[in-house]
C-alpha cells in the first residue's frame, strides 16, 4: 500500500502521468486506459477523489461524467477514503458455508469497525469481496495484495500476527 | 505423460521458471506451429483435437478460431487487424482453476497465446486478468519479459514473419467482465455491459475488429496439442470429450482441491477418491457441478461422467468443472440466498428482467428464511426462473443465476416449505 500523503490537488503528479502514458501505448485509443488510470491514481493516493477523477478525465480527453460512470462500475475503485490496508473477506458460497461471516465479525470486532468503515488510526478498512478463487482453502481473505487461506478460530492471529 | 496441464506444477518450487518449462518440452509446440504449419492448419489441428472451451460454454476451440475472416492470397489488405483476448477474469463463485495455471506455469499460457494468435493471425493479444490476482500479474509480467528476451514473443517470433505484442490488463473487479462482449467493453475502457449479438466477436470485437476470446485453461491445452498431435490429445479423454480438465471440489469434503483428470471422469471419483469423501459427521446432500451458475445435482447423479453432454443430460452444466459440495447440515435455501445475492450485486443492470428480477428473488428468499414467506412465493420464484431464463435477457448472467434456484425448488422444495409452515429457521449453517 502506498502512503496517501499527497495533498488533494487538481493536477496529477508527474509519476502518475508517466505511468498513465505508458499504459496508453498499449491501446488503439487513449480513453481505453480509463480503468488503469484510475487504478494508478488510487495506487498513489489510496482512493479516487472528485478532483483526481476530473484530472484523469482531462488527461484522457473524456467527460468527467463518463469517467465517473466507469469509476462507480468497478468494485476495486474506491471513491471514498479507505485504510492503508484493505482487508477483503470473501463472502461467496464456499467461504460462507465454512464460516466467513464469523471471520468477518471477528475482524470487525478486533478493529472496532463496521464493514466498510476505516479504523480510527486510518490503517485498515474491511470490505466484502466475491470468491477469490481459493475456495479449496475457504474461508479466505485478501489483506492488501496478499491472499490469506484457511481462516479459522484464530483469524485475528492469522492476519495481525498477535 | 497424462497430466500435460499440471506437469510443471511441483510441490517443491513456487512456480515453473522458463528453464523448468523448457525442460519438459516448452515452446516446442510453438516451433512446430510456426515452422511447419500454416495458420489454417493450426486451426484444423485444434478443431480435430476436440478441445472445447474451458470458460463454461464448451464451444469447440478450433471451430471458433475458424470463424475469424482470414485474408486470402489476393486480398488488398494482407494483414488486417485481428485480436486475441485471454479471459482471466475468474470471478464465478466456487471456481478456482485458472489462478493455479496463471500463478504456477505462466509460460504455458504464453505459449498457448502465441500459437492461438498465429492461428488467427492476430498481431496483438491482451491478457484480461482479474484485478485481485496480484501474484498472477507479477509472475506473468516476469514471464513475458523472459519470453520476449528469448524471441518467443515480440518481433519475428522464432525468426519467422510472425510478430505478436502481448499486453497485460489488470481489471478492477466485476463478474460481468468475464462475459466476453462485456470484457471487450471493459478493455476499451468502458462500463462492462454486454454487447448485442450478432455480430459476434470473431467478426466484430475489440474496436470493431475480429477478436477471439479464450479462457486461460483453454489456451493452456494448445501447446500440448501442437507438440504431441491430435491423436495423442484425443486419447486423453475417457468418454465423449477429449483431453484432460482441471476438476475441483470445495465444501465439507475431506481434501478440497484441484486435480487434472481425463475428461469424462465420473463425479463419484472426484468427490470420493480425490476429495476423500465427506468430512466425518457430514453426509452428501447435493452439489453444483461447475460453479455458482449451474443446477444442483443429487447423490443419485454421482456416476455421471464429467463430460459436457453427459452433465447436461443429467440436468445441469459442466460449467467450470469445479464442484461445490452441499452437505446435510448446510441449509440449501440459505445457500441459494447467498448465490442470488452475488448475482443481484453483480448484475450490470443493463436489462430490466435481470436488474429488477434478481433483487426481487433475494427479497423473496429472505422473506422465506426470516419467517415471512407464503406458499405463493414459491410460485413467484418459479415464475422468476422462467422470466430470467434463456432468451429473455441480454446475456447469460441472469439465466445462470436461475440455475441453482430452479433446481433447488425441484430437489429441496421440502426445505422451502418447512420455513414457510414453521415460520422459522430450521437449519443453522455451520
Ligand atoms: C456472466 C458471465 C461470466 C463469465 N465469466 C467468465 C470468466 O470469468 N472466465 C471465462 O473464461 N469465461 C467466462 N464466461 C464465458 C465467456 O463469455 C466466454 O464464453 C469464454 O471466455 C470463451 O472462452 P472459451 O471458448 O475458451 O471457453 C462468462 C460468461 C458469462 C455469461
Ligand atoms: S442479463 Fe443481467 S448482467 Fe446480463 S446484460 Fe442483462 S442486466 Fe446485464
Ligand atoms: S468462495 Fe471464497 S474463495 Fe471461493
Amino acid at each position: 500500500m502506498q502512503e496517501s500523503t499527497n495533498p488533494p490537488f487538481a493536477g496529477l503528479s508527474s509519476a502518475e502521468i508517466g505511468e498513465i502514458h505508458s499504459e496508453m501505448s498499449h491501446y488503439e485509443d487513449k480513453s481505453a486506459v480509463s480503468i488503469e488510470a484510475l487504478k494508478i491514481v488510487q495506487k498513489h493516493r489510496g482512493w479516487v477523489s472528485d478532483d483526481s477523477l476530473v484530472a484523469v478525465a482531462e488527461l484522457l480527453a473524456i467527460a468527467p461524467a463518463q469517467l465517473e460512470g466507469v469509476a462507480t462500475f468497478y468494485n476495486l475503485i474506491y471513491r471514498q477514503p479507505v485504510g492503508k490496508t484493505v482487508i477483503h473477506v470473501c463472502n461467496s458460497v464456499t467461504c460462507w458455508m465454512l464460516g466467513a461471516e464469523q471471520v468477518r465479525e471477528r475482524l470487525c470486532r478486533h478493529l472496532n469497525v463496521e464493514l466498510g468503515e476505516m479504523s480510527q488510526d486510518g490503517e485498515y478498512t474491511i470490505l466484502p469481496i466475491v470468491c477469490l478463487g481459493a475456495c479449496d482453502h475457504a474461508p479466505v481473505a485478501m489483506v492488501g495484495d496478499q491472499l490469506i487461506l484457511d481462516l479459522a478460530d484464530n483469524t485475528v492471529k492469522q492476519i495481525f500476527g498477535e | 505423460m497424462d497430466r500435460p496441464l499440471t506437469q510443471n506444477i511441483k510441490a517443491d518450487r513456487p512456480f515453473a521458471s522458463l528453464a523448468d518449462y523448457l525442460q519438459t518440452g516448452g515452446y516446442q509446440g510453438l516451433a512446430n506451429a510456426i515452422k511447419n504449419l500454416q495458420p489454417k492448419e493450426v486451426q484444423q489441428w485444434v478443431k480435430d483435437s476436440g478441445l472445447r472451451g474451458r470458460g463454461g460454454a464448451g464451444f469447440n476451440t478450433g471451430l471458433k478460431w475458424s470463424l475469424v475472416p482470414m485474408p486470402e492470397p489476393n486480398d488488398a489488405d494482407r494483414n488486417p487487424t485481428h485480436y486475441l483476448v485471454v479471459n482471466g477474469d475468474e470471478m464465478e463463485p466456487g471456481t478456482f482453476k485458472d489462478r493455479l495455471l496463471l500463478e504456477k506455469d505462466p509460460h504455458q499460457l504464453l505459449e498457448g497465446i502465441v500459437i492461438a494468435a498465429y492461428a488467427i493471425q492476430a498481431q496483438t493479444a491482451y491478457i484480461f486478468l482479474r484485478g485481485e490476482y496480484h501474484l498472477a500479474a507479477e509472475r506473468l509480467a516476469h514471464a513475458l519479459e523472459e519470453a520476449r528476451a528469448q524471441g518467443y514473443v515480440g518481433e519475428h517470433i522464432l525468426h519467422s514473419d510472425f510478430s505478436l505484442r502481448i499486453h497485460l490488463h489488470s481489471s478492477a473487479g466485476r463478474y460481468i467482465c468475464g462475459e466476453e462482449s462485456a470484457l471487450l467493453n471493459a478493455l476499451e475502457g468502458k462500463r462492462a455491459t454486454p454487447r448485442p449479438k450478432p455480430p459476434f466477436a470473431v467478426v466484430s470485437g475489440l474496436w470493431g475488429k475480429p477478436t477471439v476470446v479464450n479462457n486461460v485453461e483453454t489456451l493452456c491445452n494448445v501447446p500440448h496439442i501442437l507438440r504431441y498431435g491430435v491423436e495423442w490429445y484425443r486419447s486423453l479423454g475417457r468418454g465423449a470429450d477429449k483431453g484432460t480438465k482441471l476438476f475441483g471440489a470445495s465444501g465439507r469434503v475431506r481434501r478440497p482441491g484441484l486435480w487434472e483428470l481425463p475428461m469424462g471422469t465420473p463425479i463419484r471419483e472426484i468427490i470420493e477418491d480425490h476429495a476423500g469423501g465427506m468430512r466425518d459427521g457430514y453426509q452428501l446432500r447435493g452439489f453444483l457441478p461447475g460453479g455458482a451458475s449451474t443446477d444442483f445435482l443429487l447423490p443419485e447423479h454421482l456416476d455421471v461422467p464429467m463430460d459436457y453432454d453427459a452433465v447436461t443430460k443429467a440436468g445441469s452444466r459442466m460449467g467450470t468443472g469445479t464442484l461445490i459440495v452441499l452437505d446435510d447440515q448446510t441449509c440449501p435455501v440459505q445457500m441459494v440466498l447467498n448465490l442470488e445475492q452475488f448475482f443481484a450485486q453483480e448484475s450490470c443492470g443493463w436489462c430490466t428482467p435481470c436488474r429488477d428480477g434478481l433483487p426481487w428473488t433475494v427479497t423473496l428468499l429472505k422473506d422465506i428464511i426470516e419467517g415471512r414467506g407464503r406458499l405463493e412465493d414459491l410460485d413467484t420464484l418459479a415464475g422468476l426462473t422462467r422470466m430470467l431464463g434463456p432468451g429473455n435477457t441480454f446475456c447469460a448472467l441472469a439465466p445462470g443465476a436461475m440455475e441453482p434456484l430452479q433446481s433447488a425448488l425441484k430437489y429441496f422444495r421440502a426445505d422451502f416449505e418447512r420455513y414457510i409452515s414453521c415460520g422459522n429457521t430450521i437449519l443453522e449453517t455451520g
